[in-house]
């Protein structure tokens, strides 16, 4: 094994300092960790990369179910067209839509060095996010009362199972987004640490998308 | 010994080319600084995002996009006729995707390797997802 595959086999940069020869240092160190990694990408940011391409399939599949039970809704059962509220659901959709706002700035704070905004913003965050679960919530509680269950019928099984994963996701990424704001607040978090607020920014985003394409196509495309 | 092997090669050219996150010298100073290495790699990250100002302007559009999509509920745009909404609806929708994904998930700035990911899990699900509706006579 080569000095540099060593280096390549140990992510540490100070070991592959010391064993690259005189002369080879630019090339070990071309091959060795920029920010703890050997491909001179975050390792971390790479794995929420790769989750997230996998959620890609999770709510494809779920989409796709919703549209074709939705096809198959027999005549004269309850449909989207008996409970949906547009309007509501709009208002719903803009809220989570500007916590993806504060999620940027609060990563931005961060690496700013501003910890009081991060605190700020991350709280906004959360604040958003908790008002669209409740929403979704009662949005779930006024379809219920309109006759609506989850095992009613094909749709109501759909969209229930599609906007209940997506709800359990938001609420999945509050508790992240407390966590950090805790860590923050015990010291535990601060800008040398930002690439964790990035990452949870990641996911809390990728929520956010597959909300846009929720509310467009189960909510906005003609019936 | 004092030869590089192809896979260090490899590997270096994936730092230094294919990945473009930042050049060898910029590696190279970030190592040197040791400890201080991933606070000098956040802080060229953060030199390469958007400012505040500009995760706002973006913020307005998304908001203004949203608009629109909510003011073809109104009957009055149903004159459009349903694929005429449905083709703006998902334009609309396309729009709104992109700018969360490029600014603030920060694909437009971040490693490309990054965008592949997300675009391959992306293609993934559309090509298995219309497969299976066209499989279950969806279109018909």
């Amino acid at each position: 094994m080569t000095e540099t595959d060593t280096a390549l086999a140990d992510p540490a940069p100070e070991v592959a300092q010391e064993q690259a020869p005189q002369g080879h240092a630019e090339e070990a160190v071309a091959v060795q960790e920029v920010g703890g990694t050997t491909t001179g990408i975050s390792h971390n940011k790479l794995m929420m990369w790769l989750f997230l391409g996998s959620e890609c399939l999770l709510f494809g599949a779920l989409i796709s179910t919703y549209m074709f039970a939705k096809s198959r809704l027999p005549e004269g059962e309850i449909g989207p067209l008996d409970v949906f509220d547009i309007p509501f659901t709009s208002v719903s959709s803009f809220v989570l839509l500007m916590s993806s706002l504060t999620m940027v700035l609060a990563l931005s704070a961060m690496n700013r060095g501003n910890e009081r905004g991060f605190r700020i913003w991350i709280t906004a965050t959360s604040l958003l996010g908790g008002t669209f679960v409740a929403g979704q919530v009662y949005e779930f509680t006024v379809f219920y009362n309109h006759g609506l269950g989850y095992t009613t019928n094909i749709f109501g099984s759909a969209f229930y199972t599609l906007t209940g994963f997506h709800g359990v996701h938001v609420s999945i990424g509050i508790v992240m987004l407390m966590s950090l704001l805790m860590m923050n607040l015990r010291g535990s978090l601060g800008p040398d640490r930002a690439e964790r607020v990035e990452l949870i920014g990641l996911y809390w985003h990728f929520v956010d998308i597959v909300w846009i394409l929720i509310f467009t196509i189960i909510y906005l495309f003609p019936q | 010994m004092s030869q590089i092997s192809p896979v260090a090669e490899d590997s270096a050219a994936l730092a230094a080319e294919e990945i473009d996150v930042k050049p060898a010298e910029a590696a190279a100073a970030d190592s040197a600084a040791d400890g201080t290495s991933a606070a000098a790699s956040a802080a060229d990250d953060h030199d390469k995002h958007p400012s505040d100002w500009q995760y706002v302007k973006i913020a307005i559009i998304l908001g203004v996009l949203t608009a629109v999509e909510v003011f073809t509920y109104f009957e009055s745009v149903h004159r459009l006729g349903d694929a005429a909404l449905f083709a703006l609806l998902t334009v609309l929708m396309v729009l709104k995707f992109v700018y969360v994904a490029a600014w603030f998930m920060h694909l437009k700035f971040d490693s490309v390797l990054f965008k592949r990911i997300f675009m391959t899990g992306i293609a993934l699900a559309l090509g298995v997802y219309l497969i299976m509706l066209t499989a279950f006579s969806f279109w018909t």
